[in-house]
């Protein structure tokens, strides 16, 4: 990455060109398994970019100290102790989401964008550059997330964040409400896959220098 | 014991690590390109889960949960992350010196994959559900053996897919990623049907 890109093209440039998980085919892990439902995918979107920002930066401000040959470890530290701090503040002020998220809080210790962000970019820039580096792909992630989880709600239970957009098809009284059919299958985990697959189909029309020939 | 041969049918199949809890995708997606590097990565997978979700499972027992056998008076449980990545990396430095040292053969078909699932999230997601479904030490032997079969499954069997994919006209924009997304996707609708198991 060139030395004098400014803030604004280090928060930008991963939201769009250069996304972590539609290019770099990272973070995939967790992205897909909270994307039942809006509201984890945004709040699992914000764990992630504190994560990243906060880890790029602590990397950043001790990146001349760290010894070569343990980097891995002292970056893995530094990663796990803030998703523990993200972990308690979730079972203190949401518990409810946080038992849904279950597991995948845990997850953003191994979370290649973490990782990927601290050895790649934070190792070698600025404590400033770093944290926008960090909210800059924490974004990128969250906006796939986010396409991902609206889809997945809305035509999975006709809700978001819980609310009815598309009233159910249901008895009531012994009359008939509302109009739609919930598609069982935006919830189970293949629907994802799909919608991953096509999102990374559109991008690539319109931005064909992202093709791949294979 | 049919207790057990459930446990890992359901672990192995049903819940899928890769296909219906999408663990492990990054380096699934990555390594997937040919079918003799996946059933290496598919072998270490399986040898280091094996390994790492019941010894993290005595830690968490022995330890770190409230009311443990040697620290019953502490609840330690919000170190669990930190202490299982370092189980986790530990494990497979040892795995690696061991397998170096009277393995030749093995070590140097594993070669780079043993340092890389260290990050590999099925590893950790692993020990993570082992915490949170309360397995005993001798279901989390099964969970972690059946756990780890069932993601090497699924990671030949699509690079196996993807091998044949070479030959076939996609549209411009799928290629790559987007297909092996797609693939991926149909993959786990046919691992669903395992439910009926």
């Amino acid at each position: 990455m060139a030395q004098q890109t400014s803030a604004k093209d280090l928060i930008i440039e991963p939201v769009f060109r250069n996304n972590p998980i539609a290019l770099q085919i990272l973070g995939i892990c967790s992205a897909l398994a909270v994307t039942t439902k809006l509201s984890t995918s945004v709040t699992m979107s914000l764990a992630v970019i504190a994560v990243t920002a906060c880890s790029g930066a602590a990397v950043a401000a001790i990146r001349n100290k760290i010894p070569g040959s343990i980097r891995i470890i002292v970056q893995m530290t530094i990663i796990a102790s803030l998703v523990i701090i993200v972990d308690q503040i979730l079972k203190a002020f949401a518990y409810s989401l946080s038992k849904e998220l279950s597991v995948f809080v845990g997850l953003i210790i191994t979370n290649c964008i973490v990782m990927g962000r601290a050895e790649g970019f934070a190792m070698k820039n600025s404590v400033y550059d770093s944290f926008l580096d960090g909210i800059g792909n924490g974004l990128g992630y969250s906006l796939i997330l986010i396409v991902v989880g609206f889809f997945r709600e809305l035509f999975g239970s006709g809700t978001l964040f819980g609310y009815t957009v598309f009233p159910k098809q249901e008895i009531v009284d012994g009359s008939m409400q509302g109009w739609y059919e919930p598609n069982g299958l935006m919830l189970l985990s293949p629907s994802a896959f799909f919608i991953i697959g096509i999102f990374i189909w559109v991008v690539r029309v319109f931005d064909p220098s992202q093709m791949e020939e294979a | 014991m049919t207790d057990y041969i459930e446990l890992f049918l359901r672990s192995a199949f049903v819940d899928n690590l890769a296909l219906a809890y999408f663990l492990g995708m990054c380096t699934f997606l990555a390594v997937s390109k040919n079918v003799k590097t996946a059933i290496g990565l598919g072998i270490a997978v399986i040898v280091v889960q094996a390994i790492t979700v019941p010894v993290n499972n005595l830690i968490y027992n022995l330890f770190l949960k409230e009311g443990s056998t040697f620290l019953s008076s502490y609840d330690l449980s919000f170190l669990g992350l930190i202490c299982f990545i370092g189980v986790i990396a530990a494990m497979v430095q040892i795995l690696e010196m061991t397998l170096d040292k009277f393995f030749p053969s093995l070590y140097s078909a594993l070669g780079i994959f043993l340092p890389l699932i260290t990050v590999n999230c099925a590893i950790l997601g692993g020990t993570l559900f082992m915490q949170q479904r309360d397995y005993s030490f001798g279901e989390s032997c099964v969970f972690g053996v059946g756990s780890g079969f069932g993601w090497a499954v699924a990671i030949v069997a699509l690079a196996g897919i993807r091998e044949k994919l070479k030959y076939s006209d996609i549209p411009h924009g799928l290629r790559g990623l987007g297909i092996t997304f797609i693939i991926v996707g149909l993959m786990a609708l046919g691992f669903q049907a395992f439910l009926g198991i």
